[in-house]
């Protein structure tokens, strides 16, 4: 029971941090499952949905700057698919995935400029970020909320996507770029909304993300778009139950393995600190080698086959 | 085909006499430029500027030649920085570096060689320490190759970039403080600045000239290396693996030696820097590194050894000296403080970099090099003289 009492809170701010995972994820996801394209720049478009949030809501009230931060970021996600994607649609991959990496440079430095590298703090939003006691644990009320709403978004989406005309134009591009085009879907058009669809989510991901935390700086849309990417990864890209499911183990293992010290010493296992802390971020990844190796289409993906 | 071949080697001496007067050049540089003189910069540029060379030119290597699309390149070189920092810190001073723990390592190969050989022991320590960092990072790389390597394309890639943060993890750990110094950073140990030679009583500086010959042994191995039948497996494997393997090439063995080898001047690259910054610090090798050092091979031209070279001290003289008006209020004359100011340089440069990425996707080189294409611009300018001498001597006959 005393076990127990020590992993409640690190169970369930784990079950937080994955939901805003599976958010980050679904836009990962989404455009590899259309482009093939590991969109490297996802990760700082969620630290610009941060720090936009940042600076409307120093400028007026919350009701506006909410709508505004997530169009704004919106149209930053539609804007780099255009800018920086679109022109290379024929070039090889690798290409493209350069010029991920490149935005996502061109990102982190203008945010840099902006900011001064200064760390930013983020608005508190009435309503979610109060505290409560939940099993006799105190948490700010985001942290119960986000595994709902992670849930209800993402039956939303996949209703959109399995019984909405632009949905089904989704699934057939990423089952075939070509044919698709011939039967007469407007390929730009489609790729563009999974890049909304996607930045969206990321937005609202973004909101939940930075309530929990101090602040915003240019970087800390890094480490999450990675963990998020892993996470896509290990549920299959492509699918978005699998980032989803994807999401919630590596936020749970994170943050159980940030208290596993704490932990393993209320349990009596170890006596003094062993410091796995430092490898709650290298858990992840070598969990996604792992995968790769033994699983390489993780656990939803389809088995594809290459032609010669 | 004799014909060819003398060619070629009239071809090579011409390239090792180049190479042979840039050296001295740097030589001469680094005793005549005293570190107060606005040209110092220049020997900075030179420093770090070899640095990425050196680290570009290997990732070339093997995302360039071999088309394995690795991003794990900050974490090869951390290993190379750590391995040589630790092997050269002073033993007096080793207690200090690691305020928090108990060293584990106690010897620092510099200076136990000096002890048995004078000055040579001085030199042959901070090589042996060189090479011992390539090979840390090579085995590593080898170990790290067993099971990434049969991944394709973007998975490579994020496997890499994986595995770079966890070997970043693993040397941040408190355990292991005795031997990595924890999250602390390492210092005190042979830099650039103490790298001086004393012949009678004249001392000759070298504290670029090492850096630069360094880059330049190691880029010349891969010159090699790239020129011989494993570099035309790698460039087959490239083009097409399916038909490289059908050619009978060993998919498995050429793709390990690439990334091996890539791997181990990866490490040594670290190692320099290691020199050139006199610190270590695990936090500094992180993703971003490997996307500054991929950028310049692109920049560059990938495909292209010259390219990368030309790529990345570009991209070191503007980020370092350039282009630092940007950051300080002023640039061509021109005062505005509230716009240049601290980053402001490097989002010009990004921008810089993405006109490259969209517009000019083949870089300053593309897939050629400089020699030969010095080499056509000569021809040309023969033909053009020799055209004129022709037209003129017709003139005189009529």
């Amino acid at each position: 029971m005393e076990l127990l009492q020590s992993i409640l809170p690190y169970l369930i701010s784990g079950i937080s941090v994955g939901g805003q995972y599976a958010l980050i994820a679904i836009g990962y996801t989404m455009v590899y499952g259309i482009l093939r394209l590991i969109n490297f720049a996802h990760g700082d478009v969620f630290m610009v949905a941060g720090l936009v949030m940042v600076y409307l809501a120093g400028s007026m009230p919350l009701y506006f700057a909410i709508p505004l931060m997530i169009i704004i970021t919106v149209a930053l996600g539609f804007i780099i698919e255009r800018v920086a994607y679109k022109p290379l649609r024929t070039a090889p991959r690798m290409s493209v995935m350069i010029s991920a990496i490149g935005v996502s440079y061109l990102i982190q430095n203008l945010a840099l400029y902006i900011t001064g590298g200064l760390n930013k703090n983020y608005p508190a939003i009435p309503w979610i970020s109060d505290r409560i006691t939940v099993f006799g644990m105190e948490t700010s009320r985001v942290t119960i909320i986000t595994p709902f709403l992670t849930v209800i978004l993402v039956v939303a989406l996949v209703l959109l996507i399995n019984h909405t005309k632009i949905g089904m134009a989704m699934r057939a591009v990423s089952k075939d770029f070509e044919t698709a085009q011939l039967m007469g879907i407007k390929i730009n058009n489609v790729i563009s909304m999974t890049f909304i669809i996607g930045t969206f989510l990321a937005a609202i991901g973004s909101m939940l993300f930075f309530t929990n935390f101090i602040g915003v700086v240019p970087t800390s849309g890094a480490m999450p778009g990675l963990k998020a990417f892993v996470a896509a990864v290990f549920g299959g890209i492509g699918s978005i139950p699998g980032a989803v499911i994807g999401a919630f183990i590596i936020g749970i293992c994170e943050s159980i393995i940030k208290g596993l010290d704490t932990v393993l010493m209320v349990n009596g296992s170890i006596t003094e600190q062993v410091g796995f802390a430092t490898f709650s971020d290298a858990f992840t990844f070598a969990l996604l080698i792992i995968v790769l190796v033994f699983k390489p289409t993780g656990l939803f993906g389809e088995k594809t086959t290459d032609k010669v | 085909m004799l014909l060819e071949k003398k060619q070629n080697n009239r071809k090579n001496i011409i390239s090792l006499i180049a190479v042979a007067l840039f050296l001295v050049v740097v030589l001469i540089l680094d005793q005549v430029i005293l570190p107060t003189n606005k040209m110092s910069m220049l020997l900075t540029v030179l420093q770090k500027g070899s640095v990425y060379a050196l680290a570009a030119v290997s990732m070339n290597l093997l995302n360039g030649f071999t088309g394995l699309f690795s991003l794990g390149h900050a974490g090869f070189m951390l290993l190379g920085a750590y391995t040589y920092a630790i092997f050269t810190i002073p033993n007096a001073v080793r207690d200090t570096v690691y305020m928090y723990y108990d060293a584990a390592i106690r010897f620092s190969l510099p200076e136990v060689l000096r002890n048995s050989m004078g000055s040579l022991g001085t030199v042959l320590g901070v090589i042996i320490a060189v090479l011992l960092a390539g090979l840390v990072a090579a085995f590593f790389a080898w170990l790290i190759g067993l099971p990434v390597l049969k991944l394709k394309s973007d998975y490579l890639a994020i496997a890499t970039l994986g595995f770079a943060e966890i070997i970043r993890a693993v040397f941040q750990w408190g355990k292991l403080g005795p031997v990595t110094n924890g999250s602390n950073l390492l210092k005190s140990f042979e830099r650039i600045s103490t790298f001086k030679l004393t012949v009678g009583a004249t001392t000759i500086k070298l504290s670029t000239f090492v850096p630069v010959l360094i880059a330049v042994v190691c880029i010349a191995l891969i010159v090699l290396l790239v020129n011989s039948t494993y570099g035309r497996a790698f460039k087959s494997i490239r083009d097409d693996e399916v038909a490289a393997e059908a050619m009978g090439i060993n998919l498995a063995k050429h793709k390990m030696i690439s990334f091996v080898t890539s791997s181990f001047f990866a490490g040594v690259s670290g190692a320099t820097m290691a020199m050139v910054l006199g610190i270590a610090q695990a936090n500094n090798f992180k993703s971003n590194m490997t996307y500054e050092i991929l950028l310049m091979v692109v920049l560059g031209g990938i495909g292209s050894i010259s390219g990368s070279v030309i790529g990345s001290v570009l991209f070191v003289a503007a980020s370092e000296w350039w282009l630092r008006g940007l950051d300080s209020g002023v640039f061509l004359g021109i005062n505005a403080p509230g716009i240049f100011r601290n980053g402001f340089r490097l989002v010009v440069f990004s921008v810089i970099i993405m006109i490259v990425v969209l517009f000019f996707r083949k870089g300053i080189m593309g897939d050629r090099e400089l020699p030969e294409q010095l080499g056509k611009l000569w021809k040309k300018i023969r033909g053009l003289f020799a055209k004129k001498v022709k037209s003129e001597e017709v003139a005189d006959h009529e």
